[in-house]
């Protein structure tokens, strides 16, 4: 519990964090330790395009993405399984936690890419180096996406079908005998440790957001609006 | 203290500062929403019982999933398919709801999300801007900071107008020298994407600057600032300067009056302070810089365009795109040219395009689409005759939208076909499942067009 921030001591609110921990609306689950089998799709740059196509971001809703996932390279065109396709392999079979060759998540800001991999099952994605706006979407969702340095990352690229712990707690990843610690953003972290949603935070701050439009000059209807 | 002009943005607009615990709470001035990425944040707000708290500082167009063919006579669109007609219900729907404007299909002033917010004069210098779409970096041309984010902080600038975000780092790109004739800035803007990788400016936000910056027009700032999420950047920027200011005179929501004074005199503290430092610093000789055109699947995959395809390893995206190693692009036919998009569907864009279809016709098999960024680029390419020049070269001459950029709403190329495309992502499948695309300039473009196949664009000039 020790490297939890149990108060916010930003300028603005002075609230105690219990505090949020008390609202309502609580949509998300709260992440607990993963324990699973790690799947590797050893490919660079994979984007969002090809996470979800385009075809698929027609709903108007966030559900049944999970069958899409992937889907240029899951299905052959006549919508058959291609076994080669990595997670098609019995050796991914539940898998929640994928590692994914550098630059993960690139491209497009569609939030149904991380809707796509929960629904799939997938928890945890873990890449040397993730997309800003694809990490920023996953975390909202309770998605948790892990940047690992390249000796890390290279370690895990070759451990496909081993058990994998990720402790979200503790910050640490145990796999095939080895145990090493990963960074995360601490608000984020402590967001998917309680199931918080940021938005309930942000709407906490709505008292000085209207301080500060006020100060600023932007109200509605205010003349100047620059 | 010396700031750099993102550091001068980020400040204005902190509500609260970051600690370690948590990120800043920074307030938003604009959201531009569209049809695909918002209807789940407005459920967002039913769900949670909230209100949209500043429909005055948001602005509705729908791009992606409209069509790009002319109404029925009795004015009625002709959609793609039920998903894509009811997405575009949802938003008409959802903005009254909630008292959002919108540029409906059809209206004068619709176009592409990122044509028209500085098109309105909506985008302005010192704004932050967010829309759910990664390309919004593109209004960072005006000295905007300007990102894009997904559905769930469309919904938190919707419920706050505000969203939390951790400082981004600073990236400066300096440009200077003189552009070869046939040289474009979406030329400069891939071989900069080349040079540092898309993933290169991950964490960062990037501000060009420099000789060359100073000279481009505001169409071309654009471009550039437009792709700088293909480098992984966080947005893009650069420092508003008279032509910035011209630009924006007298656009509908420009500020009018002594308050146009008075913003512009503001405007001007808007540029990095001598001394400021960024986070990485790169140069880039702009005098050096060629066509360019993309040979594989992620746009850091470009060459100039007579130069050989590198020997990388590249093996995945060759397969994908049928090509090999040391291979020469010039020469390799293509099917189809696509002209638009928020990154080249500008007037000078078209204008760029119209210099090489004049006189000249689409070579044969090969189909050619031209797709305004808005309904306002249209009126203006239809009255000085450049719409005209692409329906004599057989062109066909489209109602504004995303179109093929992603091809969400029908247009699409085919499994295999080779498509040079001036917009922005040569991703597996974005144009179509299997299709093959390769980014270029309008100028490239048009010269693919005339000639049916790969080609220096100088030579048409
Ligand atoms: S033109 Fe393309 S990149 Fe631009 S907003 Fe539309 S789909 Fe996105």
């Amino acid at each position: 519990m020790s490297s939890v921030p149990k108060t916010f001591h930003g300028a603005d609110s002075g609230k105690n964090i219990t505090r949020l921990i008390k609202m309502k609306n609580f949509k998300m689950n709260k992440f607990n330790k993963i324990q699973s089998t790690v799947s590797v799709l050893n490919i660079d740059n994979i984007d969002t395009d090809q996470i979800i196509g385009s075809d698929h971001l027609k709903i108007t809703n966030k559900s049944g993405l999970g069958k899409h996932l992937f889907s240029d390279w899951r299905y052959h065109e006549d919508g058959s399984n291609n076994e080669s396709f990595i997670l098609n392999h019995p050796s991914s079979k539940n898998a929640k936690v994928l590692v994914a060759g550098d630059n993960f998540g690139c491209g497009s800001s569609r939030e149904h890419a991380p809707w796509a991999i929960l629904d799939y099952g997938i928890e945890v994605v873990i890449s040397s180096s993730i997309a800003d706006i694809f990490a920023n979407n996953a975390f909202k969702n309770g998605l948790l996406p892990i940047q690992l340095g390249h000796d890390k990352h290279d370690f895990l690229l070759a451990s496909h079908g081993t058990a994998i712990t990720v402790d979200l707690q503790q910050q640490t990843i145990s796999c095939d005998g080895q145990s090493f610690s990963f960074e995360i953003e601490p608000f984020a972290k402590y967001c998917l440790l309680n199931g918080l949603e940021q938005l309930d935070f942000l709407v906490e701050q709505l008292d000085q957001i209207k301080q500060y439009e006020i100060d600023t000059n932007k109200q509605i209807n205010a003349k100047e609006y620059v | 203290m010396v700031a750099t002009l993102f550091e001068k943005v980020w400040q204005r607009h902190l509500v609260s500062q970051e600690t370690q615990e948590k990120p800043a709470v920074l307030y938003i001035d604009t959201h531009l929403i569209h049809e695909v990425t918002s209807p789940q944040a407005f459920q967002m707000l039913r769900d949670k019982r909230l209100t949209l708290r500043r429909p005055d500082r948001t602005f509705a167009t729908c791009d992606h999933s409209t069509p790009t063919t002319k109404p029925k006579s009795n004015g009625e669109y002709t959609f793609f398919g039920e998903q894509e007609k009811k997405q575009v219900e949802q938003l008409k729907k959802n903005c009254d709801e909630f008292s959002v404007p919108l540029y409906e299909l059809g209206d004068s002033k619709q176009g592409i999300v990122h044509v028209i917010g500085p098109e309105r004069g909506i985008t302005q210098p010192g704004q932050t801007i967010v829309c759910g779409d990664s390309h919004t970096s593109t209004h960072g041309a005006f000295g905007a900071l300007a990102f894009g984010i997904g559905t769930s902080e469309v919904g938190f600038t919707f419920a706050t107008q505000c969203i939390l975000q951790r400082k981004p780092k600073t990236f400066g790109i300096e440009i200077n020298g003189e552009l070869k004739n046939g040289v474009s800035a979406k030329d400069i803007i891939l071989a900069i994407i080349r040079k540092i990788g898309i993933g290169g400016a991950t964490g960062h936000v990037i501000e060009y600057y420099g000789t060359t910056v100073d000279e481009l027009s505001m169409d071309e700032r654009m471009t550039i600032c437009n792709m700088s999420i293909e480098a992984g950047a966080k947005a893009g920027m650069m420092a508003p300067d008279q032509k910035t200011f011209n630009y924006l005179k007298n656009r509908e929501f420009a500020p009018k009056g002594e308050q146009w004074i008075a913003a512009v005199k503001d405007w001007g503290q808007l540029f990095t302070d001598p001394g400021a430092k960024y986070d990485r610093h790169i140069s880039i000789d702009a005098s050096q810089v060629e066509p360019m055109i993309t040979y594989g699947t992620n746009p850091q995959m470009g060459i100039k365009v007579g130069e050989l395809i590198p020997s990388k390893g590249e093996r995945q995206a060759l397969n994908y795109m049928g090509f090999e190693e040391q291979q020469k692009l010039v020469g390799q036919p293509v099917d189809v040219v696509f002209i638009g998009s928020c990154t080249n569907s500008r007037l000078s864009d078209l204008r760029d395009a119209a210099k090489i279809f004049s006189n000249r016709k689409v070579a044969e098999n090969v189909r050619t689409l031209i797709v305004p960024g808005s309904h306002e680029i249209k009126k203006l390419a239809e009255k000085e005759g450049i719409a005209d020049i692409f329906i004599q070269a057989n062109a066909e001459w489209r109602e504004p939208g995303c179109s093929m950029c992603l091809g969400m709403n029908g247009d699409i190329i085919q499994d295999k076909q080779f498509c040079v495309s001036t917009s922005n992502r040569n991703f597996e499948g974005r144009q179509g499942k299997g299709g093959r695309t390769m980014l270029a300039s309008p100028l490239t473009a048009a010269a693919a067009a005339v000639s049916g196949k790969v080609v220096d664009p100088r030579d048409y000039l």
